[in-house]
């Protein structure tokens, strides 16, 4: 993965220095049990520093050159930012237990954390280490191998998030959405979520982070871990909605045991920079993954998404499929690695990612990559770029369609390749509602 | 009355290419034009014109619906004021669903002309009964549009689209190409259907059969970009006896 070439005698970026000056005042504070990993972790960083455009995997988003200055960590809100968020992230027709995060802090009042399912147990993560949640200090930073200063970063300044437990053989039905919304000042957040899902259980997570109505500069940094535990079901829907000026960088790191399933989707709609990147590892035999997504993306937006998909046991599965709808400079980055290690036989890994440009000034840089250390395999990637089709615009039109509402149509269709890999029905309404809001808002 | 459709002396190209020569047709409400001719005598091209394809551009005349200038008025527009074209080759939109692409088109024509939008239950009872006159299974139109139908499938939804929307001149170019005997009575059936007293037709096709089952009022040779000869329906059974070498030879 990420592998910085920075020389130990480079001046740090006035970024880099902040983070430096934030990270010596934070020590004092802050929960003991992970101050070794937090140490550890924020080493990790200034060895390397930001990721620039000559580490492979930060190669279109140069986040050294792109983060001049970091707002200073979030403060608590104040109660007017907790009562114009009771709404936000409202997903119609879904019905999910909200745990809601203005600011970078958890807030209570509006989060539903009552009568929780038999087997699921829910925390925000100051207060299961508050608690002394063992487990769950033991498994922080832990569940994959991940050297990625962004996720150092996160390592080293995680604040609030989440800690979910669903209990062996349990099925929660009810979705359970994380709703991150920015505060109204710009800050900076640092999420950090932890999710396992043991033997058999299945459950459905949606993350949403939410800054439509703050026009501010901000950065989030957000990190999900996730244990599948043999046989084990999860679908996630991550959804970006950050604001006009907001900075968002988000590692996903998934470890799948045996006969596991994950199901995830990102669907990113909003922000100025958007960095998406999943780790998943394809532990146990025959374990699924499905790893999905669509941006739509318009004036100066920038969006990558960067996957690693390591299959390490027999028979394990992959589906990638990404889809990018770019308007005005936008400009798309898809980076997806494929790496099947020795004796991941019958490994069936498929990854795909389209851009549909709808401007001259629109880019999409596509890089897939497969590393194969077995023989008895089936791999495959492409990706494509293309435009509008002007035969089937005319087509919707000749039939009364303005264009506007044809090209409309048309984009839904292609976003809704990877949107129907969504199992859940009301999900997928209501992500397509998502879609069909911004394309015609 | 004011003609449903008034072509004077149009000239069109595509690419450069000069495909209509001046150009005259006029369809007055209730009647049926069969507009016969050799391949690349230009009778797509005709029907493209008229409906605003892109690439297609208008060097001189006109083309009047219902008095109104095409020219004038966008794709939808031209779909709007009650233009149908029913293409040779209906396109496979992936992605869409039928019902989906239904609603949006018969309700953003009803809105531009200020009529009220239909309802989804209205509009799902009204497919079926379109569904049940072309013989077609339910089934089909829960597909995204045209998905997967084969040649006589796609006519057959293609009828059911302008039986739909109910257009005020209908243009079926080539609607027999792809159809065994049997689709072809039923698309047939469905465009008889359509005919009434205020509704103009126009049949382009290269071959007589079609209008065995569509009776046309009046019948067109066109070759090299404009209408050569004009008679009654039985033009077209003397074409069928001695094809078209003659009409060829005198445009060249």
């Amino acid at each position: 993965m990420s592998k910085a070439q920075s020389t130990p005698t480079r001046k740090p970026t006035d970024a880099e220095a902040r983070f430096a000056e934030y990270f010596a005042a934070r020590q004092a504070e802050g929960a003991p049990q992970l101050a070794e990993l937090r140490t550890a972790a924020f080493d990790a960083f200034a060895k390397t520093g930001l990721p620039n455009r000559h580490d492979e995997a930060w190669k279109y988003t140069d986040l050294r050159a792109l983060l001049r200055d970091v707002k200073p960590l979030a403060a608590p809100p104040e109660q007017s930012a907790k009562e114009a968020a009771r709404q936000a992230g409202r997903l119609p027709g879904v019905d999910a237990r909200r745990i809601v995060f203005v600011g970078g802090y958890f807030a209570p009042e509006l989060s539903d954390l009552a009568a929780l399912e038999n087997g699921l147990s829910v925390a925000p993560l100051s207060q299961a280490l508050a608690q002394g949640d063992s487990a769950a200090t033991a498994l922080l930073g832990k569940v994959g191998k991940i050297d990625d200063p962004a996720f150092a970063l996160n390592t080293a300044f995680m604040g609030e998030g989440v800690v979910i437990r669903v209990a062996a053989g349990k099925q929660i039905e009810r979705p359970i959405h994380l709703v991150f919304v920015a505060g109204p000042k710009p800050a900076s957040y640092f999420l950090r979520s932890l999710v396992v899902v043991e033997k058999g259980a299945r459950a459905s997570l949606i993350e949403s982070f939410e800054g439509a109505g703050t026009p501010e500069e901000y950065l989030v940094n957000a990190a999900t871990e996730l244990l599948l535990e043999e046989g084990a079901r999860l679908e996630r829907i991550k959804i970006g909605r950050e604001g006009s000026a907001a900075m968002h960088v988000s590692t996903f790191v998934a470890s799948l045991a045996a006969e596991a399933r994950l199901d995830d989707f990102a669907l990113n709609l909003g922000g100025a920079l958007l960095r998406n990147q999943s780790f998943v590892s394809l532990e146990g035999r025959a374990a699924h993954a499905g790893v999905r997504g669509a941006n739509i993306l318009s004036g100066k937006q920038h969006a990558d998404a960067t996957l690693f998909l390591d299959h390490a046991a027999e028979r394990s599965e992959s589906k990638a499929l990404f889809k990018s709808v770019l308007n005005g400079s936008s400009q798309a980055v898809f980076q997806g690695k494929i790496l099947v290690r020795p004796g991941a036989q019958k490994t069936d890994a498929r990854m795909m990612a389209r851009a549909l440009l709808l401007s001259e000034g629109a880019q999409a840089n596509c890089k897939p990559e497969l590393e194969i250390f077995a023989d008895d395999v089936q791999c495959a990637h492409g990706s494509t770029v293309g435009a509008m089709d002007d035969a089937l615009m005319f087509y919707l039109m000749a039939r009364g369609i303005p264009a506007p509402e044809a090209e409309a149509l048309l984009i839904e269709a292609f976003v809704g390749e990877a949107l129907d890999a969504v199992e859940s029905h009301s999900l997928r309404e209501a992500l397509a509602g998502l879609v069909a809001e911004r394309l015609r808002g | 009355m004011t003609a449903l459709l008034e072509i004077r002396d149009l000239k069109a190209e595509i690419a450069g290419k000069q495909i209509l020569n001046g150009y005259d047709l006029t369809v007055k409400p209730g009647e049926v034009h069969a507009i016969m001719g050799p391949n690349g005598s230009g009778k797509s091209t005709l029907s493209y014109v008229l409906s605003g394809r892109p690439g297609y551009k208008v060097t001189g005349g006109q083309a009047l619906l219902a008095g109104a200038d095409l020219a004038q008025m966008t794709v939808d527009e031209r779909a709007a004021a009650g233009l149908f074209l029913a293409f040779q080759y209906p396109l496979e939109v992936p992605g869409v669903a039928t019902m989906t692409f239904l609603r949006a088109a018969l309700n953003a024509q009803r809105k531009k002309r200020g009529e009220e939008e239909m309802s989804s239950p209205d509009l799902i009872k009204r497919v079926k009964e379109l569904a049940k006159i072309l013989d077609m299974d339910m089934e089909m139109l829960r597909r995204p549009v045209n998905v997967g139908f084969s040649g006589g499938e796609k006519k057959r939804a293609e009828t059911l689209q302008m039986m739909l929307l109910e257009p005020k001149l209908c243009i079926l170019d080539e609607a027999d190409s792809g159809l065994d005997i049997d689709a072809l009575k039923v698309v047939s059936n469905g465009v008889n259907q359509l005919r009434s007293k205020d509704r103009g037709i126009v049949v382009i096709t290269h071959y007589q059969r079609l209008l065995d089952y569509i009776t046309p009022d009046v019948v067109h040779v066109q070759s090299a970009g404009r209408i050569v000869r004009t008679g009654g329906k039985e033009l077209a059974l003397e074409l069928e006896e001695t094809g078209y070498a003659r009409y060829q030879s005198e445009a060249a």
